[in-house]
């Protein structure tokens, strides 16, 4: 790991956060409409209702902040999925959320010709919910219980099944496609700030528990029966993570669609910067898929202006490279 | 051992143990794929009965019968169980070499390299009024060679003194999310037609078969499955973990360069002739394994099955279905299997 004792982790930290608040302003900040500081502060002080300070207030603002909810809340699901499942590759769409998500609304835009965002939000996070919870259930029957190979499977299985329907349903129904890729596609823009408010609640409560939990998180990464041993109540345990990963990875798809990547690898960035103690982790993980998400956001603006790269193009690009550094340098590397 | 039977040849220099399970389970899938091979071939806009498709394989029937059976659907079928078969035993091999489950084709990028090769190849062979300047009959040699290099790419930066799973896959996972993040920014700076050419070619589809495609893709499968199952001794090995194979004198890293070389060239010319078909390659050996135990020698040849069984299957829905549209085979693996699979997973929940 790269921050040893727990003084620069501290550190760590604290750069982390001033980077994300950075990041917010920037992203505030640049893009098709020239801005400048001065008049993102006048914005938010006295508004002259010009075209400026009402792209600043309507536009970038909302687009910031929801980069940063949905990038860190995508990273810490991604945290505890892998540790729930004990897999490396695993990321929140195991759950078939983004699936179960994708499913609802292709459904709801279709059969019922809903168009209205917030409804549409509501629909995603039933769709990923119901997804989740099937998933769960699936993955505990039987005498074990929930079983990390049972889990995975099961998850692998229902999300591969819910895509197909989607896919199937898209090819029939060609017009429904148009409408609905905006949203398939996954983007933090042109969501509105109420979108974020309404959810924001069942993310805030993810964050809280899962920095609650976190460090019998570490415990159970030993294993159920050195967990058992130790005293933990390794079912209401999973049963929790599994709440604050329905909560965190279902309210990211409903507020911007599915995106990928963040789940997936920003754990392991964090892993080999604090190494494996979930109480750093988490809040790592969290700051840093804010961070990438609002980074990608805005490279995404200027790679084809004045039109827009979907931000999950960005994403794999600006992270790749950086994760095979990692991977190559060694997660387990003193 | 009664679920055992052993063989002894040549004075014991020979000698095997047959799980009759094993055997049993195979010979089943086999009928099954025999049974969805002459149905398949029966069903479609032009309804002919089964027995007349066997009659037609042995040289009866009317013209017309022949005709609808020799030059339309037998291609296209027989490309369909080729592909399911590779993508089925490419899978298998990549989840017991790197020992993870969620191993498959598309997670090492090799898929993905193939859709970025084929997606830059309709953008620029195509000129101005949206007209291919070079036959379309190089696309599949193209996903091939991008395959092949992707896979030599993600090999070559996962060496650090040799290669280890986890890094293999890790830097696969990086390198397959940088290639979708590509193809779809080809897509979208391309023209619109392209787009939705590129799109069927990477939801997979084995529409347009021809006799020409299948005498290039049998014998190719052929001879990387036999290769593949000849050394299911040394996946059964390799499963158990770097440190037990050295143990017991296997060369662990020479053995993971062959076998990923092979599944690479299986992925290859599936994807060449199909495009990118998910599912199969990820679920078929689970499945497999669910019905048959992790021994290599019993589940390569049974979840080979299961993937053209599949394959094959989604395919026949996807032309008579919804009839006259025509829907990718790609879209209906995962619709027709991942139900399967669930109650499979039910089944055998406590063993």
């Amino acid at each position: 790991m790269l921050l040893k004792n727990n003084g620069q982790k501290v550190l760590g930290l604290i750069i982390a956060i001033i980077l994300l608040l950075l990041f917010i302003c920037a992203s505030i900040i640049y893009g098709y409409t020239d801005t400048t500081w001065k008049m993102a502060l006048n914005a938010f002080q006295h508004n002259n209702g010009s075209n400026e300070h009402l792209v600043i207030t309507t536009v970038r603002l909302p687009r910031a902040l929801i980069a940063a909810a949905v990038g860190c809340s995508l990273a810490i699901a991604g945290v505890l999925m892998q540790t729930l499942t004990k897999n490396p590759l695993a990321s929140p769409d195991i759950f078939g959320v983004n699936a179960g998500a994708g499913f609802a609304v292709v459904i709801a835009v279709t059969l019922f010709s809903i168009g209205d965002l917030q409804a549409i939000a509501w629909i995603a996070f039933a769709g990923a919910a119901a997804a989740a919870i099937g998933v769960y259930i699936i993955g505990s029957v039987g005498r074990e219980g929930l079983t990390p190979i049972k889990l995975t499977l099961a998850g692998a299985a229902m999300a591969a099944m819910f895509a197909s329907f989607t896919q199937g349903f898209l090819v029939i129904d060609e017009a429904a496609l148009e409408q609905v890729l905006f949203w398939l596609a996954g983007s933090v823009q042109g969501r509105k700030l109420e979108i974020l408010l309404s959810v924001l609640p069942y993310l805030i409560a993810g964050w809280g528990i899962a920095f609650l939990i976190s460090s019998k998180m570490n415990v159970l990464s030993m294993g159920d029966d050195v967990a058992k041993g130790l005293g933990l109540n390794t079912v209401m345990l999973k049963i929790g993570a599994g709440i604050v990963i329905i909560l965190l990875s279902g309210g990211a798809v409903a507020i911007a669609g599915p995106i990928g990547f963040i789940g997936i690898v920003i754990p392991h960035v964090a892993r080999a910067i604090v190494g494996i103690d979930h109480r750093w982790v988490i809040p790592i993980s969290g700051l840093l898929g804010g961070i990438l998400l609002l980074l990608a956001d805005i490279l995404a603006r200027y790679v084809i202006m004045p039109q827009e790269v979907p931000v999950g193009v960005m994403t794999a690009i600006i992270g790749t490279p950086f994760f095979i550094y990692i991977a190559r340098r060694g997660f387990n590397a003193k | 051992m009664n679920d055992f039977k052993g063989f002894r040849l040549l004075n014991g220099k020979i000698s095997f143990l047959i799980d009759k399970r094993a055997v049993r389970v195979l010979l089943i899938m086999i009928l099954i794929t025999a049974a969805v091979f002459i149905l398949s071939t029966g069903l479609g806009e032009m309804k002919i009965d089964p027995l007349t498709v066997l009659h037609v394989f042995f040289g009866g029937g009317t013209d017309m019968e022949k005709l609808v059976v020799t030059s339309f659907r037998l291609p296209r079928i027989i490309v369909s169980l080729a592909v399911g078969i590779s993508l089925a035993v490419a899978g298998a091999i990549l989840q017991g070499m790197i020992r993870n489950p969620l191993a498959s084709p598309d997670i090492l990028g090799i898929t993905g390299g193939a859709a970025v090769a084929v997606v830059g190849f309709l953008a620029f062979f195509s000129n101005d009024n949206n007209a291919l300047t070079v036959s379309i009959k190089w696309m599949p040699l193209t996903a091939f060679i991008g395959a092949a290099i992707i896979a030599i790419f993600v090999y070559a930066l996962s060496w650090k003194n040799g290669v280890t799973p986890i890094r293999l896959v890790l830097i696969g996972i990086g390198i397959s999310t940088l290639m979708k993040a590509l193809t779809t920014l080809m897509m979208i700076l391309g023209p619109i037609h392209r787009a939705s050419q590129a799109n069927i070619w990477i939801t997979g589809t084995v529409h347009g078969s021809t006799w020409a495609n299948v005498t290039v893709l049998v014998p190719l499968t052929m001879v990387l499955a036999a290769i593949a199952f000849a050394m299911a001794r040394k996946m059964n090995i390799q499963e158990l973990g770097d440190e037990i194979a050295t143990g017991v004198g296997g060369n662990v890293q020479k053995q993971r360069f062959t076998l990923l070389m092979v599944s690479t060239a299986l992925i290859g010319s599936a994807v060449a002739f199909a495009g990118g078909i998910g599912f199969v390659g990820l679920m078929a050996p689970h499945m497999a394994r669910r019905l048959v135990g992790s021994s290599f020698g019993a589940l390569l040849p049974v979840s080979a099955l299961i993937g053209g069984i599949l394959v094959m299957t989604a395919d026949l829905v996807g032309r008579t279905l919804f009839s006259p549209l025509e829907i990718p085979a790609g879209v209906f693996t995962a619709g027709i299997g991942a139900p399967y699979f669930i109650y499979l997973l039910f089944k055998t929940r406590n063993s």
